[in-house]
């Protein structure tokens, strides 16, 4: 029987919630880190037991975390204990030094971007926002950081080098931070074509490479932002997150800042699917892991009103891929609910019925086990949630 | 022997429990004691200073003897009680919140 695994990143530490198959009963394993902020944890496709996580903290800054054997136990990449590696006989510790390629391949320029006021701002790195493992290769991993730029690791997160051709597209010195920072926060590796890669920023928009990472192209056609001069440019959008059916990798689902988005040609060109959704502000897009037709938002008020509309929390459900949707409340808080569910915080098993987890900034985590006809809290209380990601174990 | 007390949150990623007690050759300064330090516990790198500028992070600060040295050049010589080991120096995270 198949079991399931939940990895919850929050402003206080991690947590593994685990269960059987049935999905009825859960085993709460954390704080992990405690006190820590973890903006994420992913597992490797290649290997459900090597899970990778983004520690940070405002006085400590930045820390990556590897674990082997599904969550139990937990190192610094290069320091595990009794691993000495350098001529005076102890571990590296490289795991969290990120560090803005400033080749002659990104370019002068892409030493500063647009900061709040209009004038030019060096690149810092604050974080890591997001990691994604590949498909095929468990010691190699994406980071998806602040200031935007994406890292590389081929040493399982002992060391990161970035892909600095993003950075070196040129437009560059044009994005700016939105207002939780300028963070590349959505990556997604194509399954079929390894030299294609989809990144997200705020707020500087989409790109895509096709070549590795060696070159990228701006992805953000058809989207439509009133708040930035020119509403349609190549650039500056506040994209919030991007999905992929791994059986469909040409079509693409996007929830702006405002706005829900489709594209079905790689993000050549996109168009809104948000038809009657109560409001198309929100964070986080997902899809059905057996139908990619059925796509799951939860609308958000407004960008200066983190929760959901009407102190109800609703999952929205389209299985028309985007224009026609119908609210899913049952087992959700349908009255004095003002929880955010942020860009990171909702995931699918691979189960059969789907099922559909998220995490909400009040602590709780909730789950699906009918794709999202009824709902239930695994967990009621954790900190803040900043994180979900779910394995399918066999 | 020069001790360094860790906040909590760094003796948790260097595995350690109570004071760190270093041995430094020549001058004892924070530049020289950190060098140690992330020498001793690899995984401290870029957690107190940028792993690039070597500049202390923001929101930490450096007390020993009842001051405050974290506005010292890096390479100001540490007090005459923390080099002998009677006091020990302070890594501190700086109050925040509410």
């Amino acid at each position: 029987m198949s079991n399931v695994r939940v990895l919850v990143g929050t402003r206080k530490g991690a947590f593994v919630l685990t269960s059987d198959g049935k999905r009825e009963k859960w085993e709460v394993s954390g704080p992990h880190f405690a006190g820590w902020e973890i903006y994420h944890l992913k597992g490797s496709p290649a290997d459900p037991n090597r899970l990778y996580a983004s520690q940070c903290s405002g006085w400590f800054g930045q820390v990556i975390q590897r674990s082997d054997d599904g969550g139990k136990s937990w190192t610094q990449p290069g320091t595990p204990p009794g691993e000495r590696t350098t001529p005076e006989g102890m571990p590296k510790g490289e795991s969290n030094k990120f560090v803005y390629d400033i080749s002659t391949q990104t370019g002068k320029p892409l030493t500063t971007h647009q900061w709040y006021d209009g004038t030019q701002h060096p690149w810092e790195f604050k974080r890591v926002w997001h990691l994604e493992p590949s498909p095929s290769d468990p010691n190699t991993v994406y980071a998806g950081v602040e200031d935007a730029a994406l890292f590389r690791s081929k040493d399982g997160g002992t060391s990161w080098q970035e892909l600095p051709g993003l950075r070196g597209h040129g437009s560059g010195p044009r994005w700016q931070p939105g207002a939780g920072g300028m963070c590349l926060h959505t990556i997604i590796l194509d399954p079929n074509d390894p030299q294609r890669i989809f990144i997200a920023i705020s707020a500087a928009g989409a790109f895509r490479t096709d070549d590795a990472g060696k070159t990228w192209q701006p992805i953000n056609k058809g989207l439509h932002s009133q708040y930035i001069p020119e509403p349609t440019a190549e650039i500056g959008h506040c994209v919030h997150h991007v999905a992929m059916h791994p059986s469909r990798p040409k079509i693409l689902f996007m929830q702006k800042h405002w706005d829900v988005m489709r594209s079905d040609n790689s993000g050549d060109s996109w168009q809104e699917v948000s038809g009657n959704l109560p409001t198309d502000f929100g964070f986080v897009i997902d899809i059905h892991a057996h139908e990619p037709e059925t796509i799951y938002v939860v609308p958000i008020k407004s960008d200066s009103e983190h929760f959901p509309p009407d102190g109800k929390l609703r999952v929205y459900r389209s299985r028309t891929g985007g224009n026609e949707w119908e609210a899913l409340t049952k087992g959700l808080p349908q009255s004095d609910c003002y929880v955010n569910v942020l860009r990171d915080a909702m995931a699918v098993d691979s189960l059969d019925k789907c099922g559909v987890y998220f995490g909400t900034t009040g602590g709780q985590v909730y789950a699906s086990t009918n794709a999202g006809d009824s709902w239930a809290p695994i967990v009621r209380d954790l900190p803040a949630v900043l994180s979900i990601e779910v394995q399918t174990l066999t | 022997m020069i001790r360094v007390i860790l906040p909590p949150h760094l003796r948790g990623l260097a595995r350690v429990r109570g004071e760190v007690e270093l041995e430094v050759v020549g001058p004892a300064t924070q530049r020289s004691v950190l060098d140690v330090l992330e020498a001793r516990y690899p995984m401290l790198q870029g957690t107190i200073r940028d792993h690039v500028t070597q500049q202390r992070r923001p929101f930490l600060r450096f007390f020993a003897c009842e001051e405050d040295l974290s506005h010292e050049s890096p390479d100001a010589p540490l007090p005459d009680a923390v080099v002998s080991g009677a006091e020990p120096l302070l890594i501190l995270g700086a109050i925040a919140g509410g």
